[in-house]
């Protein structure tokens, strides 16, 4: 095997357990936070990456004979320092090779798979079904503008991506796609992107690529399912008397008339101006809030006094006041 | 391979399927998007986690809720040993977080 410089993984650590945990602390802790970050249930952007260490370390701790020859590096090490295993480490211990017990997927880390092997796509695959020829898929999630999902556009992602070769070995590496993100797209939609997931098993096909669809917060637009959603503040003349006001849209600036009367939460349409597909239209929602000038002035004061003369307004009759 | 390729200077530009309102899937198509046997559908339906359209298996069709419910249900077996009325559970409750998470955003 190459020889390179790896990282001591301190698996003690990853399930937040004591040295000298009983196997069912161990059990425990690795449950809790398997539950706690499960990429289906984790919000937490990291949240794959930590539970496949949380299964990494399980794998070892899990079994007697694995936890028994990892304790024999000693507790000196910190996590993420450089680690070489000293000589005939493993001596006396029969798991090399035995491959895996269960527990999450591969792509394990460097350090594991120097001391405790790989996994493979040969041995070890008890616990993928059998009747499942092709590869595994994947599932990964991109980030997008409000203005990327109105307009499609080209994303780059960047996945690590295992790779077979000629002696069976698994080595994984990162590979970019740029992926056409058609217009229209609305949150939490899938992107299934045939065969791009992980390689098949004995020259059947590759897994699919499932990338999710998450749209960033914007301080403008808002996006709920395939409507935009905008907060116009308008004066309260506007309001009162009508006006034609410039507006943002995703798909740039609009005219739109404020009917005369309008009252500040009152919404407006834009029919089409949302994340609309070819069958699926989405509008822009224009949300009014109504802006007080603030009365500065002497004469300003005046006209403030003057309007609750001329128009005596009782904006709390609902209330019975 | 059935998606549009063609070639860029450093990437290979890729276009998938858009898995959205207008997706429909039959039994087969599920069993063979998610790897899994008909036998595990059936369960799931009859769970209640998916109701799929149409009167005969042969005319069913599920939308692209139902093909992530699938997929989601896998992974918490596999992954939480969950069994299947916890699964249901979970997801019922994983999509109204989503739901709450959506109105929450657009306040």
């Amino acid at each position: 095997m190459l020889k390179k410089k790896m990282e001591y993984r301190d698996y003690y650590d990853i399930l937040g357990v004591d040295r000298n945990a009983t196997q069912d602390a161990i059990k425990q802790a690795y449950r809790r936070l398997a539950r706690k970050y499960h990429p289906d249930v984790s919000k937490e952007a990291d949240a794959d990456k930590k539970f496949k260490d949380l299964g990494e370390a399980y794998e070892v701790l899990k079994d007697p004979e694995k936890r028994a020859a990892y304790d024999k590096f000693g507790s000196n090490w910190q996590n993420g320092q450089d680690f070489e295993p000293p000589p005939n480490w493993d001596a006396g211990f029969e798991f090399r090779g035995a491959g895996y017990t269960g527990g999450p997927d591969g792509d394990y880390s460097d350090f594991f798979e120097t001391l405790f092997g790989r996994s493979g796509y040969t041995g070890g695959g008890t616990r993928r079904s059998t009747y499942r020829m092709k590869g595994e898929d994947q599932h990964a999630k991109i980030v997008i503008r409000p203005a990327d999902a109105y307009n499609g556009s080209r994303q780059t992602i960047t996945l690590s991506r295992a790779t077979i070769d000629d002696q069976g070995r698994v080595t994984t590496t990162p590979h970019s796609l740029q992926v056409t993100i058609p217009k229209g797209i609305t949150e939490g939609q899938r992107i299934r992107l045939e065969g791009q997931g992980m390689p098949g098993m004995g020259g059947a096909p590759a897994g699919d690529l499932f990338l999710e669809i998450a749209i960033a917060d914007d301080p403008v637009f808002k996006v709920n399912k395939r409507d935009i959603i905008l907060e116009l503040p308008i004066t309260p003349w506007e309001a009162a008397l009508g006006a034609t006001i410039t507006v943002p849209t995703l798909g740039g600036k609009v005219q739109l008339k404020i009917p005369a009367g309008s009252q500040g939460g009152n919404k407006l349409r834009l029919k089409g101006r949302g994340l609309s597909t070819a069958k699926k239209q989405g509008d822009q929602i224009v949300n009014l809030r109504i802006v007080v000038p603030e009365a500065k002035t002497t004469e300003q004061k005046e006209l403030y006094k003057k309007m609750a003369e001329i128009m005596p307004t009782n904006p709390r009759n609902d209330l019975g006041l | 391979m059935t998606w549009d390729c063609k070639m860029t200077d450093t990437f290979t530009q890729i276009t998938g399927t858009v898995l959205d309102e207008n997706t429909r899937c039959s039994f087969g198509d599920l069993c063979r998007f998610c790897g899994v046997p008909a036998e595990l559908i059936l369960e799931m339906i009859d769970e209640g986690l998916l109701n799929p359209q149409g009167t005969a298996p042969g005319e069913w069709h599920f939308t692209a809720i139902e093909i992530k419910r699938v997929q989601t249900t896998i992974r918490l077996q596999r992954d939480l040993r969950v069994n299947l009325p916890g699964c249901a559970l979970a997801l019922q409750l994983l999509e109204e977080l989503e739901e709450l998470r959506r109105l929450h955003r657009i306040r």
